[in-house]
């Protein structure tokens, strides 16, 4: 009975797929910061990136998910490569990719994770997310927009803004002279 | 579904990128790091959105992916900057701001 499966909050598909892409997520994460291989840094964040989009979509955020594949994936991730390239980093496997702070800054991520986690435990122990259980409307991307160009509509010409400022800063910085 | 069960994977991915940018010495990977933990950062946004039912967690998403996709533009810039000067990105190697 899938009605008495939601209403119970168990949500056996989503959780299943959420599962499976947290593993994934957090494999490839550890993979980013700990391989010897600079590119294949470059695409295991990929995976990340791919799984945050997942995510997004199970908490029903579509617009942003796939700006979150526009952007990320397609935009970012390229730009890392030609860093890769152009700084002719060791294409190989590599072992001078860490510096010797290794042991400390494991001890402080894995002392930050403990305390989150007894905070978020603490604070949100029986709070439910039910963006998938609301009646059917078409999505949340007609709202974004009207949030965007009316409530939000000076920080998004700031960023437009911002971002022509990144541009010209990112040439200024890196052309030869 | 829970609201911590996409709080603690938030909380992992930080924790993974705030290992990296302490941990890696190549200025490209300490970038990607940066980015583990701009996601971890949106995932919090987004859940939270979802959480109090507002639209206003998926506007501030938006907008840190733009400010993320400006960020590693400049970034990447800097590091080609270094590498052009020292011929290497290795960022024990920028020390001049040491006592």
């Amino acid at each position: 009975m899938p009605s008495l499966l939601a209403a119970a909050h168990l949500d056996v598909a989503q959780n299943v797929a959420f599962g499976f892409l947290a593993a994934s997520m957090a494999v490839a994460a550890i993979r980013v910061v700990t391989t010897k291989n600079i590119v294949h840094a470059a695409l295991y964040l990929v995976v990340v990136l791919a799984g945050v989009a997942g995510i997004y979509l199970l908490l029903a955020a579509e617009f942003t998910a796939v700006v979150q594949i526009i952007v990320y994936i397609g935009a970012i991730v390229v730009l890392f490569l030609f860093g890769i390239m152009l700084t002719r980093a060791p294409l190989g496997r590599t072992a001078n990719l860490d510096n010797n702070q290794r042991p400390l800054a494991l001890a402080v991520a894995l002392f930050l994770l403990g305390l989150l986690v007894y905070v978020l435990v603490d604070a949100f122990h029986s709070a439910h997310v039910d963006a998938l259980h609301r009646p059917l409307r078409v999505g949340t991307t007609a709202l974004v927009g009207n949030a965007i160009f009316q409530t939000y509509v000076v920080p998004f010409e700031a960023v437009s803004v911002l971002l022509l400022a990144a541009l010209v800063g990112a040439v200024v910085i890196a052309r030869r002279d | 579904m829970l609201l911590n069960e996409f709080l603690f994977l938030g909380a992992l991915l930080f924790c993974t990128g705030v290992y990296g940018v302490l941990a890696r010495k190549n200025g490209v990977l300490v970038l990607m790091s940066v980015e583990l933990i701009l996601n971890a950062v949106n995932i919090n946004l987004i859940a939270f959105g979802a959480f109090r039912d507002t639209i206003a967690g998926q506007v501030f998403a938006l907008f840190v992916i733009a400010i993320a996709a400006a960020e590693v533009g400049v970034g990447l810039a800097i590091v080609l900057l270094i590498y052009r000067n020292r011929r290497s990105i290795d960022l024990t190697d920028v020390d001049l701001m040491k006592g």
